[in-house]
C-alpha cells in the first residue's frame, strides 16, 4: 500500500520549491480571481432598473400625465425623450437609443372619463430578453393596478391578497447571488490551470521521463503534485470568503467550517481534471487551451448565471457531471440559505465520486499515454 | 522477489530476441546482446533506429512484444521496479529542474530513491567532490553551462550508487573540453566496476567504448569490441585493403580515384582520401597516375578501418539486403 505512493514525499518537497520560486505565477493566480470578484461584485447588477424609454403622449391631459408618473416612479423606466409623432417613436427604438416606447393615444383621458377601456401602446425591444421581460412585467402590473383601483374605488381590500416574501436575499443584492457561484468557478480555474501546467512543464523539459525510470510510482507522483496545489486552492478559498464577507458584505448564514470541509472534494475533482488535461496536452500552450474547455460548461450549465431549469432537456443530465453544479449548490446553500450537512451531504458525495472517477481515468491515461508513449 | 545476485560472471544486461512493435511497425526487430559488468557499452545507430526504444524496454518503461531481457540479474518483465532502483538514467536533455539549485536537484533525486538523510548527505558530498560541483551548490541549475548541467545530471543519476548507468546521448551539444572530461570520469567510474550503456552519434566516442553495437532500423547489425568489428569480413572483404591517400587536392583526386578500376570505394577524410582497394592493387601505379593528371600526392599508405568505415560498410550491406528482399 505504501509502495503505491512511493516518491510522494520527494515530489511534494520539489513541488513546494517550484511554487516558492515562481512567486509571480502564484501571485498572479491568487489575485486574478480577486480582480474578477471586484468586477462582478461592483459592476454587475442583475436587477434591471432605469430602462431607456421614449414617450409619445398624444393626449397630454392630467390622466395621461399621472400614468406616466406612475411608470417613472416604478424605477424601471427612465424617460430620455418626449416625441411628437409615431415615426420618431419607432426611430428611437430602431436606433437602439431607447428600449421601450410608450404611446398614449389622443383619446386616453376621454375614454377613462367615460368609463371605457383606454389603451396604451408599449413597444418593447425584444433583443435582450431579460430587459424585455422586466418591462412587460412592470407594464402589466401598473396597468392591472390602475384598472383595479378604478374598479374597486369603494372596497378596501382585494379578494385574494398574494404576499410573496423573498427568503435569503431579501434585497435581491447581486453580489449575494454572484459571489458564492464565482467562488466555485474561480477555484476550478486556479487549481486546474496550476496542476495541468506543473505536469506539462515537466513533459516539455523531459524531467517526467526521468521520473518514470526512478522508483517513483504514478500515484506518488500525482499526489505529490496535487497536494501543494490543493493547499493553494484552499488558501484561495479563504481569501475569497474573506473579501466576500468583509468587502462585499455578503452575510454567511451557515457554517464556514462545513464550507471548508466540502470544498476539499471539489478541489480534489478540479485537480484531477488538471491531471487529465496534462495527460492529453503536449505543450503548455495546448494545456492552456484545454484548461479553458471545462470553464464554459461550468459557467453555463452549473446554474452559476443561468438557472439550470432553463437548460434544454437533452443537455440537462450534463449538468450533473459538472463539479461546479454541486459546489455552487454548496456555496449558495451554506452562505445564503444557512444549509447544514443534512442538506448538502449528497452534493459532497457526488463531488467525491466525480473526483475519484476523474483521478482514476487520469491516472490510467497517464500510465498509457505518457509513460509508455 | 528481488534476488539481486552479485555474481560477477553474470552479465549486467542480457537481451534475447527483443521485439517491440507499435501497431504494424516493428521498431525493434529480434535484437540480442550481452553487456558484461564493468564494460562501457556504446550503442550506436541513426535517429529513429530504435536506440531509445531499446533503453525504454530495458528500463521497464515499455513492455516487450517478444523476447526476454535481464538487467542486473532481474527480469524486465517481472521486476521492472527492482531494476529501476538499481540503475541510473541520464537523458540527453539532462532532466534537471532549472528553477532548483544544484543542491536541491541532488536532494530531490536522492529522496526519490529513498536515501535516508544521513546517506543522502554523504552521497551528495561524494558526488560534489567527484564531479567538482563545489563552487556551484547554491546556483540555479538554469544558470550552469552545458558541461556543468551534464555533470549535475550525471550526479543525480548516481546518487543511489547504481551499478549500471544508462546515458542517452550524454555529450550532445556540449563543448569538447567538457566532453573529454566526461569521458575521463566515465573511465574512472568504470574502473570501480560500474557498467555504462551509452548512446552516441560521435564516432570518436564509439572508439573509446570497450564494446559497441550498431542498430539500424530495428536490426542489430554489429556487436563486438571495436577491434573485432574492424576485422569483420563484411568490413574488410577477403582480398581487399584500405589505403589513405594524402593530397592537397582532395576533391579532384576523389573524382579521379573513383574511375580507377580496382578501387571499390573512396571517401574524403579532411586532407586525405580513404579508399577500399583490391589486394593486388599497385600503390606506386596509383601515385604515378595521379601525378600524371596533375594531382600532387604527399603520401599513400595502408590503413586500418575506422569504426565509421565499419558502420558505413555494414549499413550499405544491410541496405542492399533490405532492397533485394523488398524488390
Amino acid at each position: 500500500m505504501l509502495n503505491l505512493f512511493r516518491g510522494f514525499g520527494a515530489v511534494f518537497y520539489k513541488e513546494s520549491l517550484h511554487v516558492r520560486r515562481d512567486a509571480g505565477t502564484l501571485f498572479f493566480s491568487l489575485t486574478m480571481p480577486l480582480l474578477q470578484m471586484f468586477l462582478l461584485g461592483f459592476a454587475i447588477d442583475t436587477n434591471i432598473r432605469q430602462i431607456n424609454t421614449v414617450v409619445y403622449n398624444a393626449d397630454g391631459r392630467r390622466e395621461s400625465r399621472e400614468l406616466l408618473d406612475r411608470m417613472k416612479n416604478s424605477d424601471t423606466f427612465h424617460f430620455i425623450r418626449y416625441v411628437e409623432n409615431d415615426h420618431d417613436l419607432n426611430d428611437m427604438i430602431i436606433a437602439g437609443k431607447a428600449r421601450v416606447g410608450i404611446k398614449i393615444p389622443v383619446d386616453f383621458s376621454d375614454r377613462l372619463l367615460h368609463n371605457m377601456s383606454a389603451q396604451v401602446l408599449v413597444l418593447i425591444d425584444g433583443s435582450d430578453s431579460s430587459v424585455a421581460g422586466q418591462a412587460i412585467n412592470v407594464t402589466n402590473a401598473i396597468g392591472l393596478d390602475e384598472s383595479l383601483r378604478r374598479v374597486l374605488q369603494d372596497r378596501a381590500t382585494f379578494a385574494v391578497d398574494m404576499r410573496p416574501k423573498l427568503l435569503f436575499n431579501p434585497d435581491s443584492r447581486s453580489p449575494n447571488f454572484f459571489l458564492p457561484g464565482l467562488t466555485a468557478i474561480m477555484l476550478l480555474n486556479v487549481t486546474t490551470f496550476l496542476t495541468a501546467f506543473s505536469i506539462v512543464r515537466e513533459k516539455e523539459r523531459g524531467t517526467l521521463e526521468q521520473l518514470f525510470v526512478t522508483p517513483v510510482r504514478p500515484f506518488g507522483l500525482l499526489l505529490g503534485k496535487l497536494l501543494p496545489y490543493l493547499g493553494i486552492g484552499f488558501f484561495e478559498l479563504c481569501l475569497i470568503l474573506f473579501f466576500m464577507r468583509f468587502v462585499f458584505l455578503v452575510p454567511i448564514h451557515g457554517s464556514v467550517l462545513l464550507l471548508a470541509l466540502l470544498s476539499l472534494p471539489y478541489l480534489f475533482a478540479a485537480l484531477s481534471l488538471g491531471i487529465l488535461i496534462s495527460s492529453k496536452a503536449a505543450s503548455q500552450a495546448e494545456a492552456m487551451q484545454l484548461a479553458f474547455l471545462p470553464i464554459l460548461p461550468s459557467v453555463f450549465f452549473s446554474g452559476y448565471i443561468f438557472p439550470r431549469e432553463t437548460i434544454p432537456k437533452i443537455l440537462y443530465p450534463l449538468s450533473y457531471l459538472i463539479p461546479a453544479t454541486y459546489f455552487i449548490n454548496i456555496t449558495r446553500g451554506i452562505i445564503l440559505r444557512g444549509a447544514n450537512i443534512t442538506h448538502l451531504w449528497k452534493d459532497g458525495l457526488a463531488l467525491c465520486a466525480i473526483g475519484t472517477m476523474l483521478l482514476v481515468i487520469a491516472a490510467r491515461r497517464f500510465q498509457k499515454k505518457v509513460i509508455v508513449a | 522477489m528481488a534476488s539481486a545476485t552479485n555474481n560477477p560472471l553474470e552479465p549486467a544486461i542480457s537481451a534475447e530476441h527483443l521485439v517491440r512493435r507499435f501497431g504494424k511497425f516493428t521498431a525493434v526487430n529480434d535484437v540480442s546482446f550481452r553487456v558484461e559488468k564493468g564494460e562501457i557499452f556504446g550503442f550506436l545507430g541513426p535517429n529513429g533506429s530504435g536506440k531509445t526504444t531499446v533503453i525504454k524496454m530495458l528500463t521497464g518503461l515499455l513492455p516487450l512484444s517478444e523476447g526476454s531481457a535481464h538487467v542486473e540479474g532481474l527480469d524486465v518483465r517481472m521486476d521492472s521496479e527492482g531494476i529501476r532502483e538499481r540503475i541510473g538514467y541520464m537523458s540527453q536533455n539532462f532532466s534537471l529542474y532549472f528553477d532548483l539549485t544544484v543542491t536541491e536537484n541532488l536532494t530531490f533525486y536522492g529522496r526519490v530513491y529513498g536515501l535516508d538523510p544521513a546517506r543522502l548527505k554523504r552521497r551528495i558530498d561524494e558526488i560534489v567532490e567527484l564531479n567538482g560541483l563545489g563552487p556551484y551548490l547554491n546556483r540555479l541549475s538554469a544558470q550552469l553551462s552545458g558541461g556543468w548541467k551534464q555533470r549535475l545530471a550525471l550526479g543525480c543519476a548516481m546518487l543511489h550508487e547504481p551499478k549500471l548507468l544508462f546515458l542517452d546521448e550524454p555529450t550532445a551539444g556540449i563543448d569538447p573540453v567538457a566532453r573529454r572530461q566526461l569521458w575521463d570520469l566515465l573511465f574512472e567510474l568504470s574502473g570501480h566496476g560500474i557498467t555504462f550503456f551509452v548512446t552516441t552519434h560521435y564516432m570518436d566516442e564509439a572508439e573509446r567504448c570497450s564494446h559497441v553495437a550498431y542498430i539500424y532500423y530495428g536490426k542489430l547489425i554489429a556487436d563486438g569490441t571495436p577491434n573485432s568489428l574492424r576485422e569483420l569480413p563484411d568490413v574488410q572483404p577477403h582480398g581487399t585493403m584500405r589505403i589513405e591517400i594524402s593530397t592537397p587536392e582532395v576533391t579532384r583526386a576523389l573524382r579521379f580515384a573513383r574511375q580507377i578500376p580496382g578501387i571499390r570505394s573512396a571517401t574524403i577524410f579532411g586532407q586525405s582520401i580513404h579508399a577500399l582497394v583490391e589486394d593486388h592493387f599497385n600503390l606506386d601505379d596509383l601515385r604515378e597516375q595521379l601525378l600524371k593528371n596533375g594531382i600532387a600526392v604527399a603520401e599513400i599508405r595502408p590503413l586500418a578501418p575506422s569504426l565509421e568505415d565499419v558502420f558505413v560498410e555494414l549499413t550499405n550491406k544491410q541496405q542492399a539486403l533490405l532492397e533485394t528482399s523488398s524488390a
